[in-house]
């Protein structure tokens, strides 16, 4: 117990006392958290913005005049019933006829052609969502099956169909052109970070060679360099935080007005899974590169 | 009490640093290896602390046979030898008081004690006022005797003095020559190397002659003869 507290307070010496070591390593550290939180706030961002771009395609079914509620009704039940489908909207002729003239409020010459038919001429309509855009082509085939045609008036989605399917090539793309470059940029943040602590330590070598010379033991000497790697771990963290929501603050209302993500709140949000990330990272390459860098030092 | 015995170490073809030499220390003496720079008086001491291994031959230490110890059992074979070297070989980020405490901790000495003794020693080597300086703020001479304070601290039962005095004036080498005598009277064994011919004379205490890695001379009060 008592090596174990004098190892603690030699490793926290050294984290404060060896400033060009130290310093060198949480710069280095810093800057490989930032990239690996970075490309996780990125990953966030992609998709978010797939789903938005998800969120606003979908397919509405529009009945004919003679087409009863109840029927509608049956249709939209039939379609829940296909797992397919998300959501189901079902707006009535009454309720287009709103929507058309709350979107068209102001436009004169669209509303007076529209008093001038005399009549509501706008259909009663389901608006669909599927669960996955790769749904949407079957949904749409169902709904041109026979036994809808005297119901169905038009399916609006043809139109749309080749967005819906680039959207579903891009989000894949994105998804995976976001991991690979996750993971090569993390891994060369790991390299450069894990050099510059071998590079400290090998410093430090006559320092271990004297430690070996007076008798300490393997762990008397490798503690304090493990201390020390997990203290530069744990600032690093804090300090990437910190720079997270400093530059948050600063390019966060750009970044929002342009693709409507709001990094401030997803930091909030994910603050204590970012924060674990970055802490195991920052120990585990700590505590890693030091023992390795160590064990050259300690064989005799 | 410690034994070279057949003690041969070739590094290579051309550097053969000791050829078969053997000779006994006992306790309590206090013996100077003397002889040219490359006449072998490092590598008699390395093979001692077990940093470096014979080729042929065995050191022997307290009945133990030094080269075939397992690395973990070498902390505790260094922790009965007090080492000083030329270069003093200080932990430049700890104090003087830190570095004599440190062989302490190492050792798992109770803090009380240790805060008691590494005072006492540096009291001993004239350093009490210069307990909270690094390292960089001692000169040559203070630094060295720090080095003689950490070697001292857990009253090791030998002593290997490598050079103490190489980089210090003549007033600092008969002030660490003083120490060590002191140390060799309170009974502990020294064992110094070194190619000061003046400090050797005047020691009057036995001297080992070392020429090109052979024992060419061994005697009870020796004197510093140029070879």
């Amino acid at each position: 117990m008592t090596s174990f507290k004098r190892i603690l307070k030699s490793g926290a010496e050294k984290f404060l006392r060896d400033r060009s070591s130290t310093g060198a390593a949480l710069v280095v550290m810093t800057i490989a958290l930032f990239v690996v939180s970075s490309l996780f706030i990125l990953q966030g961002m992609s998709t978010f913005l797939v789903e938005e771009l998800e969120e606003g395609v979908d397919v509405s079914a529009y009945f004919q005049d003679s087409a009863t509620e109840e029927e509608i009704f049956q249709v939209r039940e039939q379609l829940l019933g296909l797992g397919k489908v998300a959501e189901v909207e079902y707006v009535s002729k009454e309720e287009a006829l709103r929507r058309f003239r709350e979107a068209y409020e102001g436009n004169e010459a669209v509303l007076a052609s529209l008093d001038a038919i005399g009549r509501n001429p706008l259909l009663a309509h389901l608006n669909l969502k599927a669960r996955d855009p790769r749904e949407y082509s079957s949904v749409v085939e169902f709904l041109g099956e026979e036994k809808f045609s005297s119901l169905i008036a038009d399916v609006d989605f043809h139109d749309r169909e080749p967005v819906i399917e680039r959207l579903t090539l891009i989000t894949k793309g994105i998804q995976t052109g976001v991991l690979a470059v996750i993971v090569a940029l993390s891994v060369v943040a790991v390299l450069v970070a894990f050099n510059t602590i071998r590079l400290t330590i090998y410093g430090s070598k006559d320092e271990i060679e004297i430690m070996r010379l007076v008798g300490a033991s393997s762990w008397f000497i490798r503690g304090p360099f493990l201390v020390q790697g997990v203290l530069v771990g744990m600032a690093a963290s804090l300090l990437t935080l910190a720079f997270l929501f400093g530059l948050s603050f600063f390019i966060g209302d750009q970044l929002r007005s342009f693709t409507g993500f709001d990094v401030s709140s997803f930091l909030a949000r994910h603050l204590f899974v970012l924060f674990l990330l970055q802490l195991a990272c920052g120990i585990g390459l700590g505590i890693l590169s030091s023992t390795i860098a160590i064990r050259k030092y300690l064989r005799t | 009490m410690i034994s070279w015995r057949n003690v041969t170490k070739i590094y290579s073809d051309t550097s053969v640093a000791l050829r078969d030499v053997s000779f006994d220390v006992a306790k309590g003496e206090f013996v100077s290896v003397v002889g040219k720079s490359g006449a072998g008086k490092t590598t008699l001491l390395k093979l001692l602390l077990a940093e470096e291994r014979p080729t042929r031959g065995e050191v022997v230490f307290e009945e133990l046979v030094v080269h075939t110890l397992r690395p973990s059992h070498l902390p505790q074979l260094r922790r009965s030898i007090g080492v000083i070297f030329q270069d003093y070989k200080l932990l430049n980020s700890k104090t003087a008081h830190e570095n004599v405490a440190y062989v302490m901790e190492v050792m798992g000495f109770p803090e009380e004690t240790i805060a008691r003794d590494v005072a006492e020693v540096l009291g001993i080597v004239g350093l009490t006022e210069r307990a909270t300086h690094y390292p960089m703020q001692l000169s040559g001479g203070e630094q060295q005797r720090v080095a003689i304070a950490r070697a001292l601290i857990h009253r090791p039962s030998v002593i290997v003095a490598d050079e103490p005095t190489g980089n210090l004036d003549p007033y600092h080498t008969r002030d660490i020559m003083r120490l060590l005598l002191r140390i060799n009277e309170l009974g502990t064994t020294v064992i110094l190397a070194t190619h000061n011919k003046e400090i050797v004379n005047r020691l009057g205490r036995r001297v080992i002659t070392l020429s090109e890695g052979q024992l060419v001379r061994d005697e009870k009060e020796g004197k510093f003869i140029v070879l």
